[in-house]
């Protein structure tokens, strides 16, 4: 029978099947955090039952860290006795544990990569939506509730219905100032924040082909955004290349037979998907969104559009607009802001402080907007300063902040105020996302560029 | 974590007519750093709620004493975005049992039926059936039948069938959850491990 990729990795981890229930899944690798674990340990302790395979998950601090100073001690107590529970929890189970101040701390979906937990062909869940990051690789990987966590940790299966599966493809070549989030940010624009609900999503043709592993985690990380559990790309040389020699990888013989498995992993030609779209390289410009969900994004000459021309209800529609500020009809191009975030684990990789060097670089800050660039992990941090990217920041008026979720869901103290606008390269622009009245236009590392040195909203091709 | 049985439930609803009601607004992430399950209730649609004074926003339908009951109505695509329990945890701990829809989100109707929340999918003419209905009359009962999979509106009579898979359903009824299950087959897992490389 032919076979998707998805369903190639999903059949080869059901341990069993339950009748008219849901599959038990094997879970090759699990990664915590320390927001969403406390409670599962918890219930291990309750039950009084071990953590049943602690070499296969793996333990960082992100969500609540501070991003600066993390010499010294967490100031918020919450916040801090939360990142004591982790430190605890992982220490007491016998599980790598990477906190604040590690070599190797960094946020979760950043971190799993750079050091080869994230593999081919893997099963990978955690505690957290964004998990959908590490299909990038070919691995099937999806976030999962506390509830599931506890699951993960006391049996490394959990039970899941099988979703059904989608293939988005897009041929042809992207325009100039095109990156992977706008990619990602137009197809979530056309399926809707729920258009993916209920599926599992392979993206393929010639745009994730030539996309850089970043662009294809970038892209990966936001299917979660279209409703979709996660999303995969089959893997390829470039997948081999980047993950061969990490940590986490194997070696030698061990090497030689994980290619032999991880060569077999693409679909079958004729495979049948349950939904399938195409879309055109050349359709897609810099994007950037205007309301308050992911999937309310527009080419960043556009005009917003007026209410009878989106899917949904009016009443939504036009409490969104109202919660932004904004007006059916108007121009994107142009509007103020005042923050600009670069980082998160959809963009806060080296390649994105690459991008964003890249305008920069000559210009200035521009005087009204407070810019939070914020590394995805030490080992980015590290790699902005051995390539002089922070000289560059430095020269043009930024500061480079250490390593964490930050702003994109503002747990920490990186909160945009009330009213303010904020271009962001994280992943979503909900009411109060980046702290209680913020409002947020997702973008990718060179529109955040273009409007930290503008301080408006500005199309990044005019800059390049 | 058990959680009390769930069979048949009458009570009056509370509706939220919204779209996409994203758990960053069910529960916002600054009330995430607990590391007990205790008090999510207090913050359930806090930014929503209440002003950033605390004092209470009168228009919301939490606030308004004309709606009560123990379960919540919203609009399509409800509990997208993170995948967070503490929006299922403060659904339940401000005490709704079921939360009806025209959809959902996928993490967030998993994580109410491991917590002991029902999900119940309608279709979008029966949703705005509900909405008119308690609009009309806010005492307006509605009845979930869960060994029948089904809901009806008490005022006009109305009923619609629903879908839950046999094996959460039972979980539902009994008040057990997966672990239980997977626990009782630790073998089998085991097994499937040993041949399953690092």
């Amino acid at each position: 029978m032919k076979k998707t990729l998805f369903d190639k990795v999903w059949d080869s981890h059901v341990v069993q099947q339950v009748q008219d229930g849901p599959d038990i899944l094997f879970i090759d690798r699990h990664m915590v955090h320390e927001v969403t674990s406390p409670v599962a340990f918890l219930g291990l302790k309750n039950r009084n039952i071990p953590v049943m395979y602690p070499e296969r998950t793996f333990a960082t601090a992100d969500h609540n860290t501070p991003t600066i100073n993390q010499h010294l001690p967490v100031q918020d107590p919450l916040s801090a006795n939360q990142l004591k529970a982790l430190e605890e929890n992982a220490t007491q189970h016998g599980i790598s544990y990477w906190g604040l101040g590690h070599e190797k701390n960094g946020i979760v979906h950043v971190v799993g990569p750079e050091y080869g937990i994230t593999q081919p062909g893997a099963t990978i869940v955690c505690g957290d939506s964004h998990t959908s990051t590490h299909g990038a690789f070919g691995a099937i990987a999806f976030g999962i509730g506390t509830s599931e966590v506890e699951m993960v940790l006391s049996t490394q299966c959990i039970m899941q219905p099988k979703p059904k599966s989608m293939r988005i493809n897009i041929n042809g070549e992207l325009g100039k100032g095109v990156t992977s989030k706008d990619v990602a940010l137009y197809i979530i624009s056309r399926l809707s924040t729920s258009g993916a609900t209920g599926y599992f999503v392979e993206y393929a043709g010639d745009v994730f082909t030539n996309m850089s592993m970043e662009g294809r985690m970038t892209v990966c990380n936001l299917s979660i955004e279209m409703g979709a559990r996660g999303g995969m790309i089959a893997p390829d040389h470039k997948t081999f290349d980047y993950i061969q020699g990490r940590e986490f990888t194997p070696t030698g013989a061990n090497w030689d037979k994980a290619m032999t498995y991880w060569e077999t992993l693409h679909t079958d030609a004729g495979a049948n998907f349950d939904k399938e779209y195409h879309f055109d390289a050349a359709e897609i410009e810099p994007m950037i969104t205007y309301g308050t969900n992911p999937g309310m994004g527009m080419g960043i000459t556009n005009g917003i559009p007026t209410a009878d021309a989106v899917e949904g209800g009016e009443a939504t529609y036009k409490k969104s607009l109202a919660y932004m500020g904004y007006n059916e009809g108007e121009d994107m191009i142009g509007k103020p802001i005042d923050f600009v975030f670069l980082g998160s684990c959809t963009n806060g990789r080296i390649e994105d402080f690459r991008a964003f060097a890249e305008i920069i670089k000559g210009r200035k800050k521009a005087d009204n907007v407070t810019a939070w660039l914020v590394p995805g992990s030490h080992k980015v941090l590290n790699a902005i300063k051995e390539e002089g990217i922070l000289d560059q920041l430095h020269q043009a008026g930024f500061e480079l902040r250490e390593p964490g979720c930050s702003a994109c869901l503002a747990m920490n103290d990186d909160k945009v105020p009330t009213g303010k606008y904020a271009v962001s390269t994280s992943n979503r622009n909900f009411e109060g996302r980046q702290g209680p009245g913020s409002r947020t236009l997702l973008a990718s590392p060179i529109v955040a560029a273009a409007a930290a040195v503008t301080g408006k909203v500005t199309d990044p091709r005019t800059l390049l | 974590m058990a959680y009390d049985k769930f069979t048949v439930l009458t009570s009056t609803a509370v509706p939220l007519p919204i779209e996409n009601v994203d758990t960053d607004q069910i529960i916002p992430a600054r009330f995430l750093k607990a590391t007990e399950r205790k008090g999510f209730g207090d913050n359930l649609f806090r930014d929503w709620r209440y002003n950033q004074d605390n004092s209470p926003k009168e228009d919301f339908v939490l606030n308004n004493p004309t709606y009560s009951g123990k379960i919540l109505v919203g609009g399509k695509n409800f509990g997208s975005g993170s995948s967070r329990e503490h929006a299922a945890w403060s659904v339940y701990d401000y005490g709704f049992r079921c939360v009806v829809s025209s959809f959902f989100a996928d993490i967030f109707k998993n994580n109410c039926l491991n917590i002991g929340v029902l999900p119940v999918q309608v279709s979008a003419a029966f949703l705005a059936d509900i909405f008119a209905a308690i609009e009309a009359d806010p005492s307006t009962e509605l009845v979930i039948d869960l060994p029948e999979q089904s809901i009806s509106i008490s005022s006009t009579g109305a009923s619609e069938n629903f879908d839950i898979n046999s094996y959460k359903k039972g979980n539902m009824t009994n008040g057990f959850d997966d672990i239980d299950y997977l626990l009782n087959i630790k073998d089998n897992i085991r097994d499937f491990a040993d041949n399953t490389p690092l």
